[in-house]
């Protein structure tokens, strides 16, 4: 059974200009690690979609990651609106994002979408009122 | 202001009038058969130097070498210095090459940039600020204010611009580091334009807070051969998104996180924004960015990318980076006062024709009276842009009538009509 690094994160839904954050620190920690830069690479561009969703959507909301030999695994939930139409959502192009943060770049509506082309699986996990979990694979091996 | 980072190369010129035709100001007239500038009128936009066909106009800056007359030396690089270069995905290179042409340290402007975003986040959420808040990033502009627009002065963003944030903290940190002392230390701007040299050499302050303005071109050159050796940048990355996006116009306002904004680039645009604000008509606008040079910093003459280009590549360097990697609270030695600006901006208003009313008025009539004497073609042969302005010119004495072909051909003709 081989070891596994855990690390957490709060993303704080109140202050936007801290999103971002944690999977930049995730980043450094993979860099460090000397996993492959492909692999840092998917990780990155997933949890940072995914971390952006959080905050613009649903208030903030926790990450958890798990680094393993075989795979490293991402885990952000939240306690926002959630999602009503989840195939929807999978469009490309499609996004509820507000004005203030399409005028940064954000809502180009690909947050989903790239988050399932660079993740090996994707699980999600939501109800409207009540929240979403997002459940990103990235296989190592 | 008998500085500035604009000037002629006299064998150079032609005499022709393409930059007195094209200076928002009228401040270049043409006397002897040479492009002469006016002083008090120029606001350093760099136009000229972008139009003349013979380059005579040149930039002034100053030149890489200079950074070896100090112990410790610190590079400040403004965010538009990193699109001129190629296939970046990041800009840690770019730090790193700066350490290898023989700077000690790197603080980046971009992460300045966002502490100042922070602040002004706070300031323009304020009810009782004079709104629109017009930003004071482009040094051009706050000219403009100062010699064509006066009354506009009160709303003036009162927070430094980065590039004096960097400084400062740069230079705190370089004491504290090295323990040398202030004059040991050079902190040096690379810069996009020639208006930040004149700004930075010749502040509204008291105090120069940098030691040298260097070009972003001439860096540009030298950092190639030096990029080309780094496998892997060592150096960190110091600012996200917000701190990137003000190389371009739009990128300072859309920061700020308020619906209410109006961005707008090049020298003329910006004239004609200032009318509308001082005609009342954006008083429901909490904050006017206006950028001399279209696209912003990345157009800054001193730069080398196309600035559309470069735009592109700022998106790229700037994606999937935080929003905010500098805040604040990263240097807690500093609060927010300390980057307020402390002078009050003075009006050097060349406008006016007279600080007494009544002289003014007489001046006004003679202008009209010469005026009406003039063909009104605008050809600039006088060597003034307008006939207006060589109107202006005449009735003030720092023009002959004569010095206008029409006047001296009707003149010569023996016409007796003419009354001068």
């Amino acid at each position: 059974m081989s070891t596994a690094l855990k690390m957490s994160f709060v993303i704080d839904g109140t202050d936007f200009t801290a999103a971002g954050e944690a999977s930049t620190a995730v980043k450094m920690k993979l860099k460090k690690l000397g996993v492959s830069p492909d692999a840092i690479r998917r990780v990155a561009i997933a949890m940072y979609e995914a971390e952006i969703n959080a905050v613009i959507h649903a208030g903030g909301g926790e990450a958890d990651v798990t680094i393993d030999s075989e795979k490293i695994v991402i885990v952000i939930s939240d306690k926002g609106k959630g999602i009503p139409d989840v195939d929807l959502a999978m469009q490309e192009g499609y996004s509820t994002a507000p004005d203030d943060v399409r005028n940064l770049g954000f809502g180009a509506g690909m947050g989903l979408p790239n988050i399932k082309k660079y993740t090996d699986n994707l699980e999600i996990e939501t109800e409207v009122g009540k929240g979403t979990r997002l459940t990103m694979t990235i296989n190592l091996l | 202001m008998s500085f500035h980072s604009v000037t002629l190369d006299q064998n150079k010129c032609k005499g022709c009038i393409n930059c007195i035709k094209r200076c928002p100001t009228e401040a270049i007239r043409v006397k002897d058969g040479h492009a002469v500038i006016l002083s008090e009128r120029c606001i350093d936009c760099g136009e000229c130097i972008r139009i003349c066909p013979n380059h005579a106009k040149k930039a002034v800056y100053d030149k890489l070498d200079i950074i070896h007359n100090y112990k410790y030396k610190v590079a400040l690089p403004a965010p538009s210095l990193y699109p001129q270069f190629n296939n970046l995905e990041s800009a840690e290179i770019i730090l790193d090459g700066l350490k290898r042409i023989g700077f000690d340290d790197v603080f980046e402007v971009a992460a300045a940039a966002e502490i100042v975003s922070e602040i002004s986040r706070r300031i323009v959420k304020n009810e009782d600020i004079k709104r629109p808040v017009i930003s004071n990033a482009c040094p051009v502009i706050v000219r403009l204010v100062q010699v064509r627009f006066p009354k506009l002065i009160p709303h003036i963003h009162n927070v430094l611009p980065p590039v004096e944030v960097a400084a400062k903290i740069a230079r705190s940190e370089a004491i504290k580091k090295t323990g040398l002392k202030d004059e040991e230390i050079g902190v040096f701007f690379i810069s996009p334009c020639p208006a930040k040299v004149t700004a930075l050499h010749h502040p509204n302050s008291v105090k120069k807070t940098v030691d040298g303005v260097l070009s972003a071109s001439e860096v540009y050159l030298a950092l190639l051969p030096a990029l080309k050796k780094i496998e892997t940048p060592e150096s960190e990355h110091s600012a996200g998104l917000t701190g990137l996006s003000w190389s371009y116009t739009g990128g300072e306002s859309t920061s700020l996180l308020v619906p209410k904004y109006l961005a707008a680039d090049g020298i003329e645009n910006c004239i004609k924004i200032l009318d509308e604000i001082e005609n009342g008509k954006l008083n429901d606008i909490d904050f006017v960015e206006l950028d001399a040079c279209f696209s912003g910093c990345v157009g800054g003459c001193l730069n080398i990318e196309n600035p559309y280009v470069a735009i592109t590549k700022v998106r790229k360097i700037r994606k999937f980076k935080p929003v905010s990697v500098t805040h604040l609270s990263t240097y807690s030695d500093f609060s927010v006062d300390d980057f307020m600006s402390d002078v009050s901006l003075e009006s050097s208003n060349v406008i006016k024709l007279a600080d007494d009313p009544k002289t003014a008025m007489e001046i006004m009539l003679k202008i009209d009276e010469i005026e009406e004497q003039l063909p009104g073609i605008d050809c600039a042969a006088c060597g003034s842009p307008s006939c207006s302005c060589f109107a202006q010119d005449v009735a003030t004495g720092k023009a002959d009538i004569t010095d206008c072909v029409f006047i001296l051909n009707k003149k010569l003709s023996g016409d007796k009509t003419s009354d001068c």
